[in-house]
């Protein structure tokens, strides 16, 4: 279980005090968030692990974006993981999935 | 200098886009979401610089790379720490930017890019015609004033100005010699004493240690003869 929380401390030193650019830019995490997570399963439950781990690659920038020091670890290791079809640490990364769509789905 | 992005992430792409919209040293000529419609982009079009993510599915950047011809310079964008070494290994990737990006190390890229290109980024005070090179804005009494650089004769260091010699007219400003210097072609200027540079161009006689542009009469240190020599075309 991973004790840290997603947070817009990068988001905002990004967007500043550009109120449009960060309604923009959330709006395109929250909806390409949804969608890669939505590849990433089903390729997951069709045991394609490699382009699982592409998925996972993908995803790590919008664990690092939404502050996940913590959870940006695990996916890295995930991703090595899944090359050698490996799914260990499946349960813990999923849960780092559900954070993120939890805090995001109330932006 | 105009750049285009290539990411096939579009929160990526929108990072970098408003980072660059922030930066009106760059223009954003083109966003591709892959390599293949980038590659048919720069058939057309020439860019300065672009900003290019390693990890796409199918076609990754150091694939783009190997693809084009004479490769604009490169800034890699990647969530990975680990390809930084073989991205040294391509002259024309300047940069190598880890994913998130953060706004300062956006602009010490932009900057790094600049400085590879030798091209000047315009400032307040003076700006240097990117086309041409031969114009250069002085700001005199919060003025800008124009100046072509072949008109230049002379310019002499004086405490914490510099005295501009031109053909018709002198200017007083604040600066100092090497920070011009930075600014003019080294194949029209060249310093040739602790407080003179010259243009090279308007010389009329040398004598063993001076020279003579127009009515005066410039001192070349030992260590600059040899340099100003060989810009000369002599018999």
């Amino acid at each position: 279980m991973i004790e840290e929380h997603p947070n817009l401390i990068q988001v905002n030193e990004i967007c500043g005090s550009n109120i449009d650019f960060k309604t923009k830019l959330i709006y395109i995490l929250k909806s390409e968030l949804i969608s890669e997570i939505d590849t990433y399963q089903k390729n997951l439950s069709l045991n394609n692990y490699i382009e699982c781990a592409e998925n996972v690659h993908k995803l790590k920038h919008k664990i690092s974006i939404l502050g996940l020091e913590k959870s940006y670890e695990i996916a890295v290791f995930f991703e090595e993981d899944l090359r050698k079809s490996n799914l260990k640490r499946k349960v813990e990364f999923d849960e780092i999935l559900n954070s993120m769509l939890a805090f995001t789905a109330d932006l | 200098m105009n750049c285009i992005i290539i990411d096939d992430e579009e929160m990526a792409r929108t990072i970098i886009e408003g980072m660059i919209s922030n930066t009106p040293q760059v223009m954003l000529v083109g966003c591709f979401s892959n390599a293949i419609e980038a590659i048919k982009f720069l058939n057309q079009n020439a860019v300065d610089l672009i900003f290019l993510d390693i990890h796409m599915p199918g076609f990754t950047g150091f694939d783009f790379i190997q693809t084009i011809k004479n490769p604009p310079k490169i800034v890699l964008t990647t969530s990975d720490k680990d390809f930084a070494i073989t991205a040294f290994e391509y002259d024309c990737i300047v940069d190598y930017l880890v994913k998130p990006l953060s706004i300062d190390r956006f602009n010490k890229s932009v900057q790094k890019a600049f400085s590879s290109n030798n091209t000047v980024i315009p400032s307040e005070a003076e700006s240097l015609d990117e086309e041409t090179h031969k114009i250069l804005y002085v700001n005199i009494d919060r003025r800008l004033i124009k100046i072509d650089l072949p008109s230049i004769n002379i310019i002499e260091a004086k405490g914490d100005y510099i005295l501009i010699k031109t053909e018709k007219k002198n200017y007083t400003v604040h600066s100092t010699l090497k920070k011009i210097e930075d600014k003019l072609p080294g194949n029209m200027f060249l310093k040739v004493h602790r407080s003179y540079v010259i243009n090279f161009q308007k010389i009329i006689d040398i004598e063993d240690n001076s020279v003579l542009i127009e009515k005066d009469v410039i001192p070349i240190s030992r260590s600059n003869r040899g340099e100003l020599m060989k810009k000369l075309n002599l018999l």
